[in-house]
C-alpha cells in the first residue's frame, strides 16, 4: 500500500514538471540516450568542417605567407563569409546544394576559414627571423624551411585558431537544422516550450565543445612538447 | 692652471661653484636638493628588502647617480622618490619636504620622468607626447606651443618637421630625445633619469649623454640618474652612489675619488681594473702641466735655437709660422746652417688642447711618437704633450692626495 | 555556368524583395513592402541590444584591465560564449521573460558581451606597459591614464569586439520569431507562409544586412585608430586588429 502511494506521488510530481514545462532532472535521466544520435550527428557536422576548414584555411595560409599580397583578398573573402549569418547561408545554399548534411557542412567549413587562415599566417610571420636565418644557413631549402622550422613554430598559432573554430562550430551547428542536417539543434527545435530539453541539448553542445577543445589542447600538448616544458 | 682650478663643462659653463648655491633661474623654478632618509622597502611576498637603510643628500643641481650590479635596488630607491613604488620605512625629503603626505599624481607631475623603454604615447604625437605634464597642469594653449618648440629646439629637433610626428615615426634616439623633453616639459626641479640611454647604439648613445650634460649645463636640475654602466656613471655624474646588493651604500663621492680612492674592494672591483685609465677620461689635455715648446720660425738664428731644445728635453724645435702654427720638426740636420731654412717635410702629428687625455694617449700609441704638440682652438702651439708626462700624471696622482689637486675632484667632460 | 533553375530561384527571391504577392499559405501579402517592417524591427533590437551590451561590458572590462585583474574571466568568457548555441539561449529565456522584444534583447545581450568583454579588456592589457608607467609617472590620475592612454589605444580592439557582436546579433535576430519577434527572419522560418522565394529573399537581406554592419564597423574602426598607430605599420595593424578572439587569451586553457 504504502509502495503504491510513493510510486503514485513521484509519478504526479514528475507529470507536473512536465507539463509546466520546467527543468526536470528526472526526465533528463530517463531521456538523455534519445540525445545520442543528434550529438553524433553534431559531431560529425563539426569534425568534417574543421578538417576541410583545416585543409584548405592552412593551404591558404601557406601561400600567403610566401605571397604576402594575398593576405588582403583572402582576408577580405573570408571575412565576407565569415560575415553572413550561418541561417542565412544555410538557407542561400538550397537552392544549390539541397537540404542534408552536405550543405551544412559547405556553410560551417565556410566560417573556419578566417579563423584558421588567419592564425596560420600570424603563427608563420611570427617565427623567429633568427631560427629562420639559421635553417638557412644549415643549408634547407625553402621547402624543409617551412615544415622543419616554420610550422613546428607556428604551431601554438595554429592550434589556438583550430581551438576557436571548433568551438565556434559547435555552437553553429546548433543551427544546421536550417539545412536540414540534424544535430542537436533539430533535436532542441522538437520541443522549444520544454525547458528540460533545451538545456540538455543546449548543455550537450557546451559539453562537446568542451570535450573537443580538450582533445585538441591534447593534441598540442604532445605535438608541441618544446611550448610546454619548463613551464 | 686656472682651468685646472675651476674646471668647465663641455659647453664652457663654470661649474666650481659650490652645489648648494643656486641663483633663482629666469623661470623662477630652482632646483631641489633631495635626501633619502634612512628608507627601506620590502616587496610584499618577499624575503629579502631590496633596500635595508639607504640615506644619501642629493645637493640642487647635481648629477647624483645610482650605479650598481642587477638586484642593487637602485631603480627600486629612484622609483620611491616619485612614489610609483611606496616606501617600507624611512623618508624621502623633496626640498626639505617629505613626499609621503603628498598627493602622488600632483608630486610625479613636479619630477621629471625619463625611463629606459621611454614610453612615449603612440597615440600622440611628438608635439602632444612633450605637451602631456603641462596640459595636466592646466598650462594655457600658448604657452603649451611655445613651450614644446622651446624643447623640440632644446633637443636638437626642429620643431615644424618633427612636431607633428608619431613615436613610430622616429629613430631609437629621437625617442630617448623625447622622452627626456617630455620629462623636462613643466620644468621640474627634479629629474629621474633610469638608463634613459640604455637602449641605444654605442655612438648615439655617446652624443645623447654629451646633450644632455649640455642641457643640464644650461638647466642646472637636479638628476637622479639610475644606470649600471660604471663608464657612463664616471661620465654623467657630479656624485657617484655605488650601492650594493639589498641597497647597501658601498660608496657615495665624487667620480674622480671614486677612482682613486675606492672605500672597498666591492667598489674597487666594480670600478674595474682599468681605473687608472677610466681617470685620463676626466681630465684633458690643457688641464695638464704641458712642456714648453721648443719654437723656431723661418729664417731665425740657430744659435738662439740652440739651447732651446736641450732646455726641454727635446732633441727637435718645432718650426711653426708667424702665429705658431706647427709646420713640422726640424731635425739636427736641417738646423746645420746659420739660419732656420725652410725645411720640406710633413705637418706633425698634433694634439688638441681640448681633448680628454684618454684619446690624447690613445693617440700618441696610435701614431707611435712620444710626443706631440698641443694646439689650441686657434690652431696655435700652447705646449707639448708626452708620453711622459701623462706617466707623471697618473702616478702623481695616484700617489698624491685630493686636496693638493683640486682639479681631480672637478670632472672635465668630453666635448 | 549555374543549372537555370538555380538562377531562377535567385531571381525569384529579387522579385520577391521588390514586389508583393499573395502569400503561399493564402490570405496575407508578403514581399516588398511588407518586408520594411521586419527590417525595421531587426535593426530595432540590434541596435537596443548592442547599446545595452556595450554599456554593461565596456565599462567593466575597462576596470578590470585597468586594474590588470580578470584574466581568467576574459578567457572563459570567449570560450564558453563561443560554445553556447545562440537558438539554446534565446529558448531558454523565453520560459521566464516570454515571448516578444524583452526575451529576444534579453538573450541577445547576454550573446553580445563576450566578444566585446573579451576585446575590450585584451584591447586595455595589450596597451605598452612602459607607456602606462610613463603615464603614471608624469602625474596622470588612474581615471586620467585610462581616458588619455589606455582608452585611446584600446579603440580599435573595442570596435573589432563591437564588430562581432554586432554581425552576431543580426544573426540572432533572424530567430526572432522563434520567439514572438517577426524580424527577416520571419521569411526564413516561416517558409511555409512566404514560399522558397521569399525563404531565399529573408535570407539575401539578412546577409546583405549582415554584411553592411561589418563594413560600417570596419570604416568605423579605422577611424577610431589613433593616427599614430596607422603610420608606418598600417596594413599588418588591419589585419592583426580584426581579431574578435586574440589567440594569447583564448588560448588558455
Amino acid at each position: 500500500m504504502m509502495g503504491l502511494l510513493a510510486a503514485v506521488t513521484i509519478r504526479t510530481r514528475t507529470a507536473t514538471c512536465e507539463t509546466q514545462n520546467g527543468f526536470c532532472p528526472d526526465w533528463i535521466a530517463k531521456h538523455w540516450t534519445d540525445y545520442l544520435d543528434p550529438m553524433w550527428q553534431h559531431l560529425q557536422l563539426v569534425v568534417v568542417s574543421v578538417a576541410f576548414g583545416f585543409v584548405i584555411g592552412f593551404t591558404l595560409g601557406v601561400m600567403a605567407h610566401r605571397r604576402r599580397w594575398l593576405v588582403g583578398p583572402i582576408t577580405g573573402f573570408t571575412g565576407v563569409l565569415y560575415t553572413i549569418p550561418s541561417i542565412a547561408l544555410f538557407t542561400l545554399l538550397l537552392p544549390i546544394t539541397g537540404f542534408g548534411f552536405r550543405t551544412a557542412v559547405i556553410a560551417l567549413t565556410s566560417y573556419t576559414l578566417l579563423i584558421i587562415f588567419r592564425n596560420v599566417v600570424t603563427g608563420l610571420a611570427n617565427v623567429p627571423a633568427d631560427a629562420l636565418e639559421a635553417g638557412r644557413g644549415m643549408g634547407l631549402t625553402q621547402r624543409q624551411r617551412l615544415w622543419r622550422v616554420e610550422v613546428p613554430l607556428a604551431l601554438p598559432e595554429i592550434y589556438a585558431g583550430l581551438r576557436i573554430a571548433t568551438t565556434t562550430t559547435v555552437g553553429l551547428a546548433a543551427l544546421a537544422f536550417f539545412a536540414g542536417a540534424g544535430g542537436l539543434g533539430a533535436q532542441l527545435m522538437t520541443d522549444i516550450n520544454f525547458k528540460s530539453n533545451i538545456v540538455l541539448a543546449g548543455g550537450l553542445c557546451v559539453v562537446l565543445a568542451v570535450v573537443l577543445d580538450l582533445v585538441l589542447l591534447g593534441a598540442e600538448r604532445l605535438t608541441v612538447r618544446w611550448e610546454f616544458v619548463g613551464r | 692652471m686656472i682651468d685646472r682650478v675651476l674646471g668647465t663643462r663641455s659647453n664652457g659653463a663654470v661649474v666650481n661653484e659650490p652645489p648648494h648655491f643656486q641663483a633663482p633661474r629666469a623661470s623662477g623654478v630652482t632646483a631641489a636638493t633631495l635626501e633619502f632618509q634612512h628608507v627601506a622597502k620590502t616587496y610584499a611576498g618577499a624575503g629579502e628588502p631590496a633596500i635595508e637603510d639607504l640615506s644619501l643628500s642629493v645637493a640642487a643641481g647635481e648629477i647624483c647617480v645610482l650605479v650598481g650590479p642587477s638586484g642593487c635596488g637602485k631603480t627600486t630607491a629612484m622609483r620611491l622618490v616619485n612614489r610609483m613604488i611606496e616606501m617600507s620605512s624611512g623618508d624621502i625629503l623633496l626640498d626639505g619636504h617629505t613626499v609621503r603626505d603628498r598627493n602622488t599624481a600632483e608630486l610625479r607631475r613636479e619630477i621629471g620622468y625619463a625611463i629606459q623603454q621611454v614610453g612615449l604615447f603612440p597615440h600622440l604625437s611628438v608635439g602632444e607626447n612633450i605637451a602631456t605634464v603641462p596640459k595636466l597642469l592646466g598650462w594655457p594653449k600658448d604657452r603649451i606651443a611655445a613651450r614644446v618648440n622651446e624643447l623640440l629646439e632644446l633637443i636638437g629637433l626642429n620643431p615644424s618637421d618633427m612636431a607633428g610626428r608619431y613615436p613610430s615615426q622616429l629613430s631609437g634616439g629621437q625617442r630617448q630625445r623625447v622622452g627626456v623633453a617630455r620629462a623636462l616639459a613643466a620644468d621640474p626641479p627634479l629629474m629621474l633619469m633610469d638608463e634613459p640611454f640604455g637602449a641605444i647604439d654605442p655612438i648615439t648613445r655617446d652624443r645623447l649623454q654629451n646633450e644632455f650634460l649640455r642641457l643640464q649645463g644650461e638647466l642646472r636640475k637636479t638628476v637622479v640618474f639610475v644606470t649600471h654602466d660604471i663608464d657612463e656613471a664616471i661620465k654623467m655624474g657630479d656624485r657617484i652612489a655605488i650601492l650594493e646588493k639589498g641597497g647597501v651604500l658601498a660608496q657615495y663621492a665624487t667620480p674622480a675619488e671614486l677612482l682613486m680612492r675606492p672605500a672597498s674592494p666591492f667598489v674597487a672591483d666594480f670600478v674595474g681594473a682599468d681605473r687608472a685609465l677610466k681617470r685620463l677620461a676626466l681630465q684633458r689635455v690643457r688641464d695638464v702641466d704641458l712642456w714648453r715648446a721648443p719654437l723656431a720660425q723661418v729664417g731665425e738664428s740657430v744659435a738662439a735655437l740652440s739651447g732651446r731644445a736641450r732646455e726641454h728635453d727635446l732633441p727637435l724645435v718645432l718650426l711653426v709660422d708667424e702665429v705658431a702654427r706647427p709646420l713640422r720638426w726640424l731635425t739636427a740636420e736641417q738646423v746645420a746652417g746659420d739660419t732656420v731654412p725652410e725645411a720640406s717635410g710633413t705637418t706633425p702629428f698634433c694634439v688638441d688642447a681640448d681633448d680628454i687625455l684618454r684619446d690624447a694617449l690613445s693617440a700618441l700609441l696610435q701614431h707611435g711618437v712620444q710626443y706631440a704638440p698641443v694646439v689650441g682652438p686657434d690652431g696655435a702651439v700652447t705646449g707639448i704633450l708626452s708620453l711622459e708626462l701623462i706617466t707623471q700624471f697618473l702616478g702623481g696622482q695616484a700617489a698624491g692626495d685630493v686636496e693638493e689637486a683640486p682639479a681631480a675632484a672637478d670632472r672635465v667632460l668630453p666635448a | 555556368m549555374m543549372p537555370a533553375s538555380i538562377t531562377d530561384d535567385f531571381s525569384g527571391a529579387l522579385d520577391f524583395i521588390f514586389h508583393q504577392r499573395d502569400a503561399v499559405s493564402g490570405g496575407v501579402r508578403v514581399g516588398g513592402a511588407t518586408l520594411l517592417p521586419l527590417l525595421e524591427t531587426h535593426i530595432r533590437v540590434t541596435v537596443i541590444s548592442m547599446f545595452i551590451a556595450c554599456a554593461l561590458a565596456i565599462p567593466f572590462a575597462l576596470w578590470l584591465g585597468h586594474r590588470g585583474k580578470g584574466q581568467f574571466a576574459a578567457a572563459s568568457a570567449a570560450n564558453v560564449g563561443r560554445a553556447v548555441p545562440s537558438i539554446a539561449v534565446l529558448v531558454f529565456f523565453s520560459a521566464y521573460l516570454g515571448l516578444g522584444d524583452t526575451n529576444l534583447i534579453f538573450a541577445m545581450v547576454l550573446l553580445a558581451i563576450p566578444p566585446i568583454f573579451t576585446n575590450t579588456y585584451v584591447g586595455i592589457r595589450q596597451v605598452d606597459r612602459d607607456a602606462v608607467d610613463a603615464a603614471r609617472g608624469v602625474g596622470m590620475s588612474g581615471p586620467q591614464i585610462v581616458r588619455r592612454v589606455e582608452l585611446p589605444l584600446a579603440l580599435p580592439l573595442i570596435f573589432g569586439g563591437m564588430r562581432t557582436s554586432t554581425v552576431n546579433v543580426i544573426a540572432t535576430a533572424t530567430l526572432g520569431p522563434l520567439v514572438g519577434v517577426l524580424t527577416l527572419g520571419d521569411a526564413i522560418i516561416n517558409a511555409s507562409v512566404y514560399g522558397p522565394e521569399g525563404r531565399l529573399a529573408g535570407a539575401i537581406l539578412v546577409a546583405v544586412l549582415a554584411v553592411t554592419a561589418e563594413v560600417a564597423f570596419a570604416l568605423l574602426q579605422r577611424a577610431a585608430t589613433p593616427r599614430g598607430l596607422k603610420v608606418v605599420r598600417a596594413p599588418r595593424f588591419r589585419a592583426a586588429s580584426r581579431t574578435t578572439t586574440v589567440p594569447s587569451v583564448t588560448s588558455a586553457p
